[in-house]
């Protein structure tokens, strides 16, 4: 004769799956970190010769302890400062002198050389200790946009897709784009004018 | 006289809860695939910036956090209203900043090395002289790439 086993309850499985799933809602968080990406210089000697650059390739940007941003020696705007930046960055050929001087490269596109016109603009950033930090990270957000929108048109004129698009599709074109449009962001120590506040 | 209907009183059958936990269960999975550990308990009041150029940072092994900002309400009457910095669970000055990369680095595999990346959790209101400070310490630590954690949402137009 086969023994019936006995069923074993599960009403109380529902209760402990609650509890596994309490801990984990209150132990864990859901949150993507996500962020401004930059590269910071590799530190120098302090006896290093300083790089000579014409000064009409340096557009400079100071945010003062104040929060005030001063934009190529006039008082600027968090509103216009990236279509400013974008028009500077822009390759202007033949040359003209209120603008970076350019340099001819070539860029190989679809396995086609093709030469280009790079702007040798540089954007010079420099702000004070007392300078906060949300004002910080958006001008560093806006001369990162200018940036990327002048990668952006480059990347569509040539490849009809942005530049993002490209990153993820072709490594070897995206470097070419990389070339032409440089992250030419350089950060001076800051300086100390305001003091901290 | 129907063949179906039932004789006597009509008794409203029990919903059967058998499937219950098969549903929590599946919530749980939910949330433990979604979500990552916390890692440390924030003892400095940091609340990012806002930005659109972000990027998503893919490997979380790979990223080492600096938190800077002022302490808890809680922890201020000891520690002070100063912006501060944070390194795992304690408080800590510049200068230990060096060790702890250090000892990051250490923990990821040799071939990965190289994408280790400090990721700058920084206060809206903090003042640049202590993240310049954070910076500066970063270069002679050889700790070259970071990132500005932002949260997403800013228009300079508006």
């Amino acid at each position: 004769m086969i023994r019936e086993t006995p069923e074993i309850n599960a009403g109380s499985m529902a209760d402990i799956a609650f509890l596994l799933l309490i801990f984990f809602l209150v132990t864990t968080t859901m949150d993507v970190d996500s962020g401004i990406v930059r590269k910071l210089p590799p530190p120098v000697e302090d006896d290093r010769p300083i790089d000579e650059v014409n000064r009409r390739n340096i557009y400079t940007v100071l945010i003062n302890s104040a929060d005030m941003i001063y934009a190529n020696g006039k008082p600027g705007s968090i509103k216009t400062l990236r279509s400013d930046v974008k028009e500077f960055l822009t390759p202007h050929f033949p040359d003209n002198p209120r603008f970076p001087k350019v340099e001819a490269i070539e860029l190989e596109i679809n396995s086609k050389k093709i030469p280009y016109y790079k702007s040798k603009g540089i954007v010079s950033m420099q702000n004070d200790r007392g300078t906060s930090y949300e004002i910080y990270i958006h001008v560093q957000n806006e001369l990162a946009g200018a940036v990327r929108e002048l990668r952006d048109e480059l990347s569509n004129q040539h490849y009809g897709m942005t530049f993002k698009e490209l990153l993820k599709d072709d490594d070897v074109a995206a470097k070419q784009i990389q070339k032409a449009v440089p992250m030419a962001i350089s950060e001076a120590e800051p300086a100390d004018f305001g003091g901290d506040q | 006289m129907s063949k179906f209907k039932k004789d006597g009183k009509k008794k409203l059958p029990g919903i059967s809860t058998a499937s219950l936990p098969d549903i929590i269960f599946i919530l749980l999975f939910f949330f433990m695939v979604a979500t990552v550990m916390r890692e440390v308990e924030l003892k400095v009041k940091v609340k990012t910036p806002d930005a659109s150029e972000v990027q998503k940072l893919e490997d979380k092994s790979l990223v080492s956090a600096i938190y800077i900002g002022k302490p808890t309400k809680a922890l201020q009457s000891k520690w002070g209203d100063e912006d501060r910095i944070q390194l795992n669970d304690a408080f800590a000055e510049v200068h230990e900043i060096r060790d702890y990369v250090e000892a990051k680095v250490t923990k990821i595999a040799e071939y990965k090395r190289k994408k280790h990346m400090i990721s700058l959790k920084v206060d809206a209101e903090a003042k640049m002289g202590i993240v310049t400070d954070v910076k500066q310490e970063l270069r002679k630590a050889n700790a070259l790439k970071i990132t500005y954690s932002t949260r997403k949402g800013f228009d300079a137009k508006k």
